[in-house]
């Protein structure tokens, strides 16, 4: 308990912690008030002005379309053609119709809560993961390079309960920091919506959803954090998990991309982490097979694969348990010199 | 008297898949008596970090036992760690960090009460420095950091490995006053150091090891009785001819362990005499023959075999090998 309360001092000592955390609000704030700006609410005024807008827009049409019409007559009764010009008949068929003049074409952009929040919850995510990734292997990387863990070890050589202090401490450190600033996260979004756009439909079912999908984002976030810390501990160093990260991206998204589009493999993306990435926020990703189809022969559904969030979670709930089983394992056996 | 640390047998052997195995320990014995203070010696590679760190369980040996505080280890490593206080080859410390939060973090880890940080800092010599970023310290500064790190648990056993590296005049004598203080107050100390005279001054009892072997061990006293005997200096009427002199005298079986620019060191001489007469023989004349009161550092240079040799480079690892009888050098290598 001691050396867990001490490596909570000792991660909220660091000045990359604070420093990060900092750039962290200030991220996450530029980013709510940036987009606060670009959503308008749709008040009685600006629905009934877009309808002017509309309707001025309609009669201006139909004007410049009769002055056309009398144009192209006269010049007809002139003998000159028209046809080029005017079209057939002077284009008297292709009078304006009102329906073409949708007033919600003059609407500005407004928030939706309940159908756009979701996508901010990612960005959240996304942003929050990459701080839990920096603090996390740098926390372990390092105490291993400085040699703060060799002494750490001659102080209490319980291999074990050392790493595994450290890694709870940054666990609840990333998940305290993810649940305040998820509240904020959502309040601002929840303002945004009030006042700048709508907050129609949520119901609770929404919120239970809503809430689903934070935890999930959490859930990402942590096990972010403790493979970042897992890398640099079984690299002694920061970099570790760094040069992990980088190469783990670079055959997944690169090689693997074009090793399938080469081999022509069928579904070729379920090979490529980002699907499931991506699965894990959406809940599902459809990949489609269009080379299963023969366009020759008409119209054709192509074949279908459903990646659940459920895959997502048993892909990345095996890379998490190899590498972290993999740096305790290596903990308790190496030699530290 | 009881044993605080003991050793037997203890062996480690790092594998390199180019350059084969290096026994880095072979069959290493130590044993440290309660209340002394006790020098661990040896040239560079010998083995005396290894030894250390085997002890305190940073690296796993691949034979051998060893105890501490009558508990043996590594299994009873846990329980004993509370009452032993370590630093091995400087240690270093997170540089963003004041010594202040070092210790402070190392106490809570330990439950220690936090005056205790103060009073290590007092110690020292830190106290007006301790608010300032470990990176901004003096080597010396870290030093003494890192004796206060194994002093903070107020431990029965104390393991120094090189403390005064980088140690000022006054702090080499501080130090020392404070390893006195703390083994009078019944605290055991075990010092690794390559500054002998210190360690003459200090020591109660020595283990010499070389190439991972123990080559002489026990009270200061005995160690240098036991190889002053027959230790002689030699000086010629003149000097040039010393190199002359010192090729005969090996060549007669007598051991020629130092050859200063003015005269020569003998070592297990029985009869002064015989020198006189072999190098009278050679048209020698001897100027001086004086039997000589050896210090620690000529019997360490004899033991382990690692006095300079005028027009050679001793390289690492060319020491005594014990159990190879007179061989110096050359073994103890990689491929060994
Ligand atoms: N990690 C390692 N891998 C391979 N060989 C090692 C390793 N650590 C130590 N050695 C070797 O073990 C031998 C003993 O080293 P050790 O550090 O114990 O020497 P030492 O007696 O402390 O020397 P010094 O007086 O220079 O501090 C050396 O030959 C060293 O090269
Ligand atoms: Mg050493």
């Amino acid at each position: 308990m001691s050396l867990y309360v001490t490596e909570l001092r000792r991660l909220s000592k660091r000045r990359l912690t604070r420093l990060l955390l900092v750039l962290l609000l200030l991220g996450l704030a530029g980013v709510a008030t940036a987009f606060s700006f670009s959503s308008h609410k749709l008040s009685p005024a600006v629905v009934a002005e877009a309808q002017a807008k509309a309707d001025a827009d309609y009669r201006q049409a139909v004007k410049d379309w009769e002055r056309s019409v009398t144009e192209c007559d006269a010049a007809a009764a002139r003998g000159e053609k028209t046809e080029d010009r005017y079209g057939p008949d002077c284009g008297r068929q292709w009078q304006p119709q009102p329906e073409m003049f949708d007033p919600k074409w003059n609407l500005p952009y407004q928030f939706d809560f309940r159908a756009e929040f979701p996508m901010f919850i990612a960005v959240f995510a996304g942003a929050v993961a990459l701080f839990a990734f920096i603090v996390g292997a740098s926390f372990v990387g390092a105490e291993w390079s400085t040699g703060g863990m060799m002494n750490l070890l001659l102080w209490r050589p319980k291999r074990l309960a050392v790493l595994g202090a450290k890694l709870a401490a940054l666990l609840t450190t990333v998940l305290g920091v993810s649940v305040v600033l998820g509240a904020f996260w959502t309040l601002a979004f929840w303002l945004i919506g009030t006042y700048k756009g709508t907050t129609a439909k949520v119901t609770a079912g929404v919120w239970r959803s809503i809430g689903l999908d934070g935890l999930r984002a959490v859930g990402l976030v942590l096990a972010v954090g403790a493979v970042a810390f897992a890398l640099a501990s079984l690299g002694r160093h920061t970099a570790m998990a760094l040069g992990a990260a980088v190469a783990v991206f670079a055959i997944s998204e690169v090689a693997i991309r074009i090793a399938v589009g080469v081999l022509g493999v069928a579904f070729g993306d379920r090979f490529v982490l980002s699907t499931y990435a991506q699965a894990w926020f959406m809940k599902q990703v459809q990949l489609l097979d269009y080379d299963a189809c023969e366009f020759t022969k008409g119209e054709c559904k192509p074949a279908e694969l459903l990646i659940t969030w459920q895959d997502s979670a048993l892909v990345f709930g095996v890379g998490f348990a190899v590498v972290l089983v993999g740096a305790f394992w290596l903990m308790r056996r190496r030699d530290i010199s | 008297m009881s044993a605080v640390l003991e050793i037997e047998g203890l062996r480690k052997t790092y594998r390199s898949r180019k350059r084969g195995v290096r026994h880095a320990l072979d069959g290493f014995d130590m044993r440290v008596e309660a209340g002394q203070v006790h020098g661990f010696l040896g040239p560079n590679g010998s083995g005396k970090t290894t030894t250390l760190r085997t002890l305190l369980g940073l690296i796993r040996p691949n034979d051998g036992r060893m105890a501490l505080l009558g508990h043996e280890l590594p299994q009873a490593l846990p329980a004993v760690a509370g009452q032993v206080g370590a630093i091995v080859e400087s240690p270093q410390f997170f540089p963003h960090f004041s010594a202040r939060d070092t210790l402070g973090l190392l106490a809570q880890a330990g439950e220690l009460p936090r005056q205790r940080v103060d009073e290590v800092l007092e110690l020292v010599g830190l106290r007006d420095r301790a608010g300032e970023r470990v990176k901004t310290y003096s080597l010396g500064m870290k030093q003494r950091l890192a004796v206060a790190s194994a002093l903070l648990k107020n431990p029965k056993l104390l393991i120094l490995d090189e403390p005064a590296n980088g140690l000022d005049p006054g702090g080499i004598r501080e130090m020392r006053s404070l390893m006195r203080d703390l083994a009078g107050a019944g605290m055991t100390v075990v010092l690794s150091s390559h500054i002998l005279g210190e360690i003459q001054l200090i020591c109660d009892s020595v283990t010499i090891i070389s190439l991972g072997r123990r080559v002489a061990f026990g009270p200061v006293e005995q160690v240098l009785a036991a190889h002053s005997q027959g230790t002689v200096r030699v000086r010629l009427e003149a000097v040039i001819d010393l190199p002359r002199a010192a090729d005969a005298l090996t060549r007669a079986g007598i051991r020629v362990s130092a050859t200063e620019p003015d005269h020569l060191l003998l070592t297990g001489v029985d009869k002064p005499a015989s020198v006189s007469r072999l190098l009278a023989e050679q048209g020698l004349y001897v100027s001086e023959l004086t039997p000589v009161a050896v210090d620690l550092e000529s019997v360490f240079l004899e033991l382990t075999a690692t006095a300079p040799v005028p027009g050679q480079h001793r390289q690492v690892d060319q020491s005594t090998k014990v159990g190879e009888p007179g061989s110096a050098g050359a073994g103890g290598g990689w491929g060994a």
